[in-house]
């Protein structure tokens, strides 16, 4: 039993990591794509707020019978939890860009910094505190929507929430949940250290 | 000899609205402007059109004999700008925010430390005291002196201020004056300031021009601007005049 919880978790974390991971490559990216072209952003934001509100199971449900990304398996659980995972961290980061100082982002252009040298020299050290916000929040909720991923057979610490539900055994059930609530809670307070210590460096509280 | 500074019949619309009509301003090598008018007459953005911030509806802009476009991040590392607050980078140390210009025109570690350090020093901020700490740990007055040091650290030709003081108190505010004038003085450099407060145009600029309605209505060496008959420069002149006790 505790190898078998012991699996599972790491097999949790390993599915949430990857997820959050790939948001991340991608968010960033998009958020600042978005904060150079507001108006294409602003569109793009309204359907990852769309995507937001589907409730988890019905995600997994419309992607199961789609090619190549669907499916049964975690494949399609890792898809569900980076569309998830995205509007947190795109919309922190627009924040967090977009909510510079003015000022301090015409310093940087008219000191003859180039569009790259401004974005990887001041707004993204800037935007840091709240883009680690968005990492935080994706994280959690990434751990939350990966214990319904086993219904689709994403595997993690929900297959031990199902299996307890279905042999109506509250210690199998709890094995799966206890372990979930200590992750997510374990991924809040490392993340807000991070954040503490970011503000520190960067001087803002977030 | 040829203009460090030339914009000619330029104009600028913004949507329905005129900010700079006609307007055409020579400025010789190594003078000093004052651009004075009422809020929203139009002479930031006479400036911003020196940094490329703001771009002509028609007309040119030339500094240095060439046009301002293409490449503006290369043209405005030799461009020291002064913006409204120092804004420097709070991420970076003091030091760090100095070294941004030296460091973009790829200036080697040694040169730009003793010219931080020395401008630093005239600046009464010891490095050894202030390099390594970070803008939030500084006054408002020593932040301005930082701010000053990062302008003007490469010695650029043209100098660009926009109401760089108009945050701090009056005694702190003529401090920053009169270090900001010495410095000015080292070299033959171009400097076009605005600003609101007639007091400072006439002690940092030799040519006042004022600007009214987004065009140029008085355009005069400091003495003669004094004496202007000019409507406009007269109740700028009252209004500037302290009361006598009676």
């Amino acid at each position: 039993m505790a190898s078998e919880i012991f699996r599972a978790t790491l097999q949790h974390i390993v599915i949430v990591v990857v997820a959050v991971a790939i948001a991340a490559a991608a968010g960033i990216p998009i958020a600042i794509a978005a904060v150079r072209h507001p108006r294409w952003g602003q569109r793009f934001l309204r359907v990852i707020d769309v995507i937001q509100t589907i409730p988890s199971l019905a995600l997994f449900g419309f992607l199961i019978p789609l090619p190549f990304i669907g499916g049964i398996g975690v494949r399609t659980a890792i898809v569900a939890l980076v569309l998830y995972s995205l509007l947190p961290i795109v919309r922190n980061t627009v924040i967090g860009i977009t909510g510079i100082d003015p000022l301090i982002r015409e310093a940087a252009i008219v000191m003859g910094m180039t569009d790259r040298q401004r974005l990887l020299g001041v707004e993204l050290p800037l935007a840091m505190p709240a883009i680690l916000t968005g990492l935080r929040v994706a994280t959690v909720i990434a751990i939350g929507v990966a214990t319904i991923g086993a219904a689709v057979g994403g595997g993690g610490l929900g297959t031990l929430i199902f299996r307890g539900v279905a042999m109506v055994d509250t210690a199998r059930i709890l094995s799966g949940a206890l372990p979930a609530a200590g992750l997510a809670l374990l991924a809040d307070l490392l993340f807000s250290g991070i954040e503490k210590l970011a503000a520190r460096r960067w001087g803002r509280i977030p | 000899m040829a203009s460090a500074v030339a914009i000619d019949s330029v104009s600028l619309i913004a949507g329905d609205r005129t900010i700079l009509r006609d307007v055409t301003l020579h400025i010789a090598p190594g003078e000093s402007v004052a651009l004075i008018g009422r809020s929203g007459a139009g002479k930031t953005t006479l400036l911003r059109l020196l940094n490329g911030l703001a771009t002509p509806t028609s007309g040119v802009v030339t500094i240095d004999g060439a046009p301002m476009s293409g490449d503006l991040a290369a043209r405005r590392r030799r461009i020291g700008t002064m913006l409204q607050a120092p804004a420097l980078f709070p991420h970076r140390t003091i030091y760090e925010n100095v070294a941004t210009v030296p460091r973009l025109l790829g200036w080697d570690e040694d040169r730009t430390r003793n010219a931080a350090r020395e401008l630093l020093a005239q600046l009464e901020l010891p490095f050894d005291r202030f390099a390594s700490r970070f803008p939030r740990s500084l006054s408002g007055g020593e932040q301005q002196r930082v701010g000053i040091a990062r302008a003007m650290i490469a010695e650029p030709p043209l100098l660009l201020c926009d109401e760089p003081f108009s945050a701090v108190d009056p005694l702190v505010r003529r401090e920053l004056q009169e270090s900001f004038i010495r410095l000015r003085d080292r070299g033959g450099v171009t400097m076009v300031f605005v600003t609101h407060d007639l007091a400072e145009a006439l002690r940092v600029g030799e040519r006042v021009v004022l600007v009214d309605d987004g065009a140029v209505v008085c355009d005069e060496p400091r003495a003669r601007f004094l004496a202007s008959e000019h409507s406009l420069v007269r109740r700028f002149l009252d209004a500037a005049r302290i009361p006598e006790a009676s």
